[in-house]
């Protein structure tokens, strides 16, 4: 693996700044995540059950569908 | 497969991460949630085409991450996150130097290619294995190594080298690295 970072040169001093930036990105991730689910994603599933009938009358978009390939 | 409570469940239980995901990618939160509620709707609408017993997780990041490309390159970055609206999708609100600290990371993470940025927050984040992150990028394992090693090094030099050229063990180094020695 090439590896052309600018090192500082210290392997314990690189591994430190690893597992900061590590700690540091998963703080940034974790904290979306523990807002849990909010309601309007809670009722959209909901709304849509299992017949098939996702039509996409929930639709913020607009122009949401699949196989539509002519956006742009 | 059909749409069970079951799998409607489990949808339901990866909206966290999926907005997680979304969030880091995008670095807005409202464009996130767009991105979110979008997967969902081309999720449910393609749910016939999930294989059951297979990693719904992992098929969700798909579809999230490629609407997220696929806009990406409509939109170029239109509306740039510059003065940390990201952060005020936090519920708790860091202090002032955890704030600039966070805001610091969130700037670094934005300079990385998208490439990168994606591989990092899937393994590093995320939680996936390469070979999951690799199925989700659609590339191959090695590819996502080093992508992933990659983004490290780019962070560390953006983050903890630039501009400390000798990177001696002076107080700004040890500030940013938060040393407790």
């Amino acid at each position: 693996m090439k590896d052309s970072k600018p090192s500082p040169g210290k392997g314990g001093l690189n591994a430190e700044i690893q597992s900061r930036i590590g700690h540091q990105l998963r703080a940034m991730y974790d904290d979306v995540v523990r807002q849990g689910v909010p309601d309007r994603f809670a009722e959209l599933i909901r709304k849509l059950d299992g017949s098939g009938q996702n039509h996409p009358q929930i639709n913020p978009a607009g122009d949401f569908d699949a196989k539509n390939s002519g956006r742009d | 497969m059909p749409l069970t409570d079951s799998l409607r469940e489990d949808i339901l239980a990866s909206v966290p991460n999926l907005r997680a995901f979304a969030i880091s990618l995008s670095g807005n939160g409202d464009r996130a949630d767009d991105l979110v509620q979008e997967t969902l709707l081309r999720a449910l609408a393609n749910i016939d085409s999930f294989q059951p017993g297979s990693n719904l997780p992992a098929w969700l990041f798909t579809i999230l991450r490629n609407l997220f490309r696929s806009d990406y390159r409509k939109r170029r970055r239109e509306v740039e996150d510059s003065d940390g609206s990201y952060a005020k999708t936090l519920k708790s609100q860091p202090n002032q130097n955890a704030h600039l600290e966070f805001e610091e990371f969130r700037a670094a993470l934005d300079k990385l290619p998208q490439d990168q940025r994606e591989a990092l927050i899937l393994v590093g984040a995320s939680g996936f294995s390469y070979e999951d992150a690799a199925k989700i990028c659609g590339c191959a394992v090695g590819t996502i190594k080093s992508r992933v090693n990659r983004a490290r090094s780019k962070l560390s030099a953006l983050l903890y080298v630039e501009g400390a050229d000798d990177f001696g063990p002076d107080d700004t180094v040890r500030a940013v690295i938060g040393s407790s020695r």
